[in-house]
């Protein structure tokens, strides 16, 4: 009796983890965090719109992404820094770049009192992640917040523990406005970080953030908008303080629109305008040029071209701005690079 | 003099021996305190939808966890192929068959493997798992399980195995068995109820583990069809989902948590309750 | 002329050759020795793949770095720069103070249990303990975000910079997550290691050795400690390294409470790092090989200090089983 059993429970077992529905395609990719919200929305949306097609996306970071994709363990990846020359030609297959949206990195803090928004100017936040700014009413953050009342207690600074596209959009703006910063540490997606704790993935440091009073961390602007911490205003290129918006992301992007480059690798960090927000960045997809599988081939093109037109409308539902449509049409060209 | 040293040697005895007590007491204390704080954060969310629904995208409330509940059993089955075969065997060959020499060798290195740190097991299923293969899968993650399956099944089935007295051994012999037929058909049944246990408890142990998952297993949102694609699990839910900032999220970590704790909870109960009526050393 | 064949006579000539192996092979002991050696080598053959593995791909930084990996401090993954101080600091602070608060409190505990307290009570509470270690990782590292961080925040960490704040042990600011967080969550896993070894090994001590003393007018404080648990001690020698061993090793939930912050700090508020959670941060964004290299080489020098640890815990433990604690 309790063989039968087991043996019954043992087919059923092999039965159910074996049924891979025929004609189901199955893409596995990995990376940034910066867009895993919009990214999941879409896979979710397009695998209900397309049940044959099933896109499982790991938020496991830019730097991650990039890594799996050389190793060829996942079939694309997703980073918000470009791939450097170096790591391409460390690739098998050439990989393409298409960006997908624009997103925002902002300032969140959890000071114990202090519910407004907050100005940063370039110096202060390059003072707080440098390590040299220690305190909440150091002079450099007050003197540009006079109506507010900041505490003598220590910052606590948070970073990422991970390699992070988003660290690199926060370092590539602090270098671009900071000699000291550009220096001492430089741009990267695994810088060595003076001060501060680490959190894994946007959501960590969000969650380290949540819970830490006196916290300060750079996120992607959903993430703060959806804990509901607040975030503050940061001093762009013009010398304005800009509070993260999808007008003042377009904005920023309104430069790179017109001159994209054909491989579309750009950043957008400190961009001139008056209205640009200063730390925005695309994010992008990262696509081998070649599909073996031609079924997994066919799939991304699909989704990419879903991606680039449907896909689009749901941006700004969760803060990320729309691509611009010089772009977008850039990008549907390079749609045939694919094979 | 004598009478004061006298006083203080026994209220140092007293004062001793209660805290003594006290410790053990509060030992005991953290287990129930730990049970009492998955049952009070994640009770409230075990719904039918819990159980039955997928992961909804980043930052919408709802959904389930279903694939990596079904996720963590698949893994455990493989882990179960794997590993206990090697790890009855073994034992068989040490309880057995095995000369002076050889023997303490492949004790001493299970005991070896069973101290490697998991996040090296990790490291190590997905070098030899993945990285040739290219993909991320539950067969690795069912590999690097079954590894660290294999030691604590070696060490029960030897225990238990030798725990038989040889007057059965004996007895079947002079039947006319040979020795296979006599271990096979007769010390192994007779032992089978402290091995079981054992290989139950095994896999409790490693129902748990998440550091190898991590470069193995990947992590899926949805079903994982076949064993070649990445697969969700228990751990790996708890622990993604716990250094999250979501609300929604965390509530199904701690739910997650409660499920698993009280697998793994049920399985050692269960398992060292017949161990010890048996009255050998446990695992 | 009749022969009278006898059944000796009769009786086949001994076998010899492939007829001979068939014949034995067919009554199976031969057949299922040569399995069993077979899996019990298959263990041999992937703890040494293991070791190799380990060894091959840290070429690149043991050749880069050589010995100076290991007084190295910086961790710079951009410039390639390597070294494992900080996660050896992170790995030896959270763990020594894990047992500096682990084994009293165990100790204390295994000797209630072995001397005090009645069989049944003993056996009951020993049970409970052991279920303790069979916890997951991950859930104490769950436990630890939750529960031990706020209260670390809120009471536990204030409390220590009132009463022992001029020590820089405890100063600097209170992030809830750090070194001191870690400890304690790994306290709490690796205490039920010590209690059951520990009273294993005390129920071991004859009980003449106690009635001795008690005979001789001690107390039953005296009587354990001075002489029933120095009896014990290398088996209690033996539970420490396993404690150690394990706490080492202890991965997620170290990760999820230490702040990860590779450096060394003097203050036990501050974030650290260790071997363990820097290769499960890290180990799959490793882009360059000399990252890869690095962490891998990590986990080798973790897995040359768990060998040993553990080694030598079994050979305490056996000898104490063998022959009591003399000198």
């Amino acid at each position: 009796m309790k063989k039968t059993a087991f043996l019954a429970f043992a087919v059923l077992c092999l039965a159910v983890a074996a049924s891979a529905q025929s004609g189901t395609v199955l893409l596995n990719a990995a990376g940034a965090t910066f867009p895993a919200p919009i990214y999941s929305k879409w896979f979710d949306v397009y695998h209900t719109a397309h049940s044959n097609i099933q896109i499982n996306y790991q938020a496991i970071g830019s730097g991650a992404g990039k890594a799996q994709l050389t190793a060829g363990t996942v079939d694309f990846g997703a980073s918000d820094m470009p791939m450097t020359d170096d790591e391409l030609a460390k690739l098998k297959i050439k990989a393409l770049h298409f960006p997908t949206v624009l997103g925002a990195v902002v300032p969140t803090y959890n000071i114990p009192g202090v519910s407004a928004d907050l100005n940063f100017s370039q110096k202060a936040l390059a003072g707080i992640y440098l390590g040299t700014i220690t305190k909440w009413n150091d002079p450099e953050i007050t003197k540009a917040n006079p109506n507010v009342k900041l505490p003598g207690d220590d910052i606590v600074v948070v970073h990422r523990s991970d390699g992070s596209g988003t660290s690199f959009i926060f370092t590539d703006f602090l270098s671009k406005v900071s000699p000291d910063w550009k220096s001492k540490v430089g741009a990267g997606t695994s810088p060595n970080w003076p001060v501060g704790l680490g959190g894994k993935g946007n959501d960590g440091v969000m969650g380290l953030v949540k819970q830490t009073p006196d916290s300060i961390g750079y996120v992607e602007l959903i993430y703060a908008l959806s804990q509901k911490i607040p975030y503050g205003f940061v001093q762009n290129a013009s010398g304005k303080f800009i509070k993260a918006d999808l007008a003042g992301v377009s904005a920023a992007a309104a430069g790179a629109a017109k001159e994209m480059p054909d491989d579309f690798r750009v950043s957008i960090t400190n961009a001139p305008g008056a209205t640009a927000y200063p730390v925005s960045s695309f994010t992008w997809l990262l696509i081998p040029s070649h599909f073996d599988d031609a079924s997994k081939e066919q799939a991304i093109k699909g989704f990419l071209a879903w991606m680039l037109a449907d896909g689009q409308s749901y941006n700004e539902g969760l803060s990320y701005a729309k691509l611009p449509p010089t772009v977008v049409a850039k990008e549907k060209k390079a749609l045939s690079q694919i094979q | 003099m004598n009478r004061l040293r006298l006083i203080w040697r026994k209220s140092l005895n007293v004062v001793m021996l209660t805290l003594t007590g006290v410790a053990a007491f509060g030992v005991v204390a953290v287990l129930f305190l730990i049970l009492g704080y998955f049952i009070w954060n994640g009770g409230t969310s075990l719904n039918l939808d819990f159980f039955l629904k997928l992961p909804r995208p980043e930052g919408e409330v709802g959904g389930g966890v279903a694939n990596a509940i079904v996720g963590s059993l698949k893994l455990l089955f493989l882990a179960a192929i794997i590993g206990l075969p090697i790890g009855l065997l073994a034992g068989v060959y040490l309880a057995e068959f095995g000369g002076k020499t050889f023997s303490f060798v492949v004790r001493y290195t299970t005991d070896l493997l069973n101290g490697v740190p998991s996040i090296v097991i990790g490291m190590f299923a997905y070098s030899l798992a993945v990285v040739p293969v290219k993909h991320y899968s539950a067969l690795a993650g069912g590999a690097a399980l079954g590894l660290m399956v294999v030691p604590i099944t070696v060490r029960a089935t030897e225990e238990f195995l030798r725990a038989i007295p040889t007057s059965l051994r004996e007895g079947a012999m002079a039947l006319g068995a040979s020795k296979w037929r006599t271990i096979a058909t007769v010390v192994v049944p007779a032992a089978s109820g402290g091995i079981i246990t054992g290989m139950l408890l095994a896999l409790a142990r490693v129902a748990g583990e998440t550091a190898p998952l991590i470069f193995t297993a990947l992590g899926n949102q949805y079903w994982s069809p076949g064993w070649n694609q990445p697969i969700s699990a228990l751990p790996l839910v708890v622990y993604n989902y716990a250094i999250s900032p979501y609300d929604d999220w965390h509530r199904q970590a701690w739910a997650a948590g409660l499920v698993l704790l009280t697998l793994v909870l049920l399985a050692n109960i269960g398992c060292r309750f017949v161990i010890n009526r048996r009255g050998v050393r446990s695992v | 002329m009749s022969t009278a064949t006898t059944p000796i006579d009769r009786a086949a000539p001994p076998e010899s050759g492939p007829r001979a192996l068939f014949h034995r092979l067919r009554h199976g002991d031969e057949v299922a020795h040569v399995v069993t050696l077979t899996f019990a080598a298959l263990i041999l053959l992937i703890t040494t793949l293991l070791v190799f593995e380990l060894w091959i791909r840290s070429a690149p930084t043991r050749g880069k770095f050589g010995f100076g990996f290991f007084w190295s401090g910086v961790w710079d993954p951009i410039g390639g720069n390597f070294g494992a101080i900080p996660f050896i600091y992170g790995t030896l602070v959270t763990s020594i103070l894990a047992l500096l608060i682990a084994v009293p409190l165990g100790l204390a505990a295994a000797i209630f249990l072995a001397e005090l307290a009645p069989r049944k009570m003993s056996d009951t509470i020993a049970f409970l303990i052991d279920l303790l270690a069979a916890v997951p990782s991950v859930i104490y590292g769950l436990l630890g975000i939750f529960v031990v961080v706020p209260l670390m925040r809120t009471t536990i960490g204030p409390a220590l910079k009132k009463t022992l704040g001029f020590l820089p042990l405890f100063q600097g600011p209170n992030y809830g997550v750090g070194f001191l967080t870690a400890s304690i969550v790994l306290t709490i896993m690796v205490v039920p290691f010590i209690i059951s070894v520990s009273r294993e090994v005390l129920l071991t001590v004859p009980r003449e050795q106690r009635e001795a003393a008690l005979g001789l007018g001690a107390t039953r404080w005296e009587a354990t400690w001075k002489v029933v648990v120095p009896w014990a001690r290398t088996g209690i020698m033996g539970s420490v390294f396993l404690a150690l061993a394990r706490a080492l090793g202890e991965t997620m939930a170290v990760t999820m409470v230490i702040g990860n912050d590779p450096k060394i700090r003097e203050s036990l508020f501050a974030p650290g790092y260790t071997i363990a959670a820097v290769i499960a941060n890290e180990f799959n964004e490793a882009t360059s090989d000399l990252h890869r290299s690095a962490l891998i080489e990590l986990g080798l020098v973790l897995f040359l200090i768990t060998f040993i640890l553990n080694g030598l815990a079994r050979l305490l433990i056996v000898a104490t089983e063998r022959g009591g604690g003399h000198s």
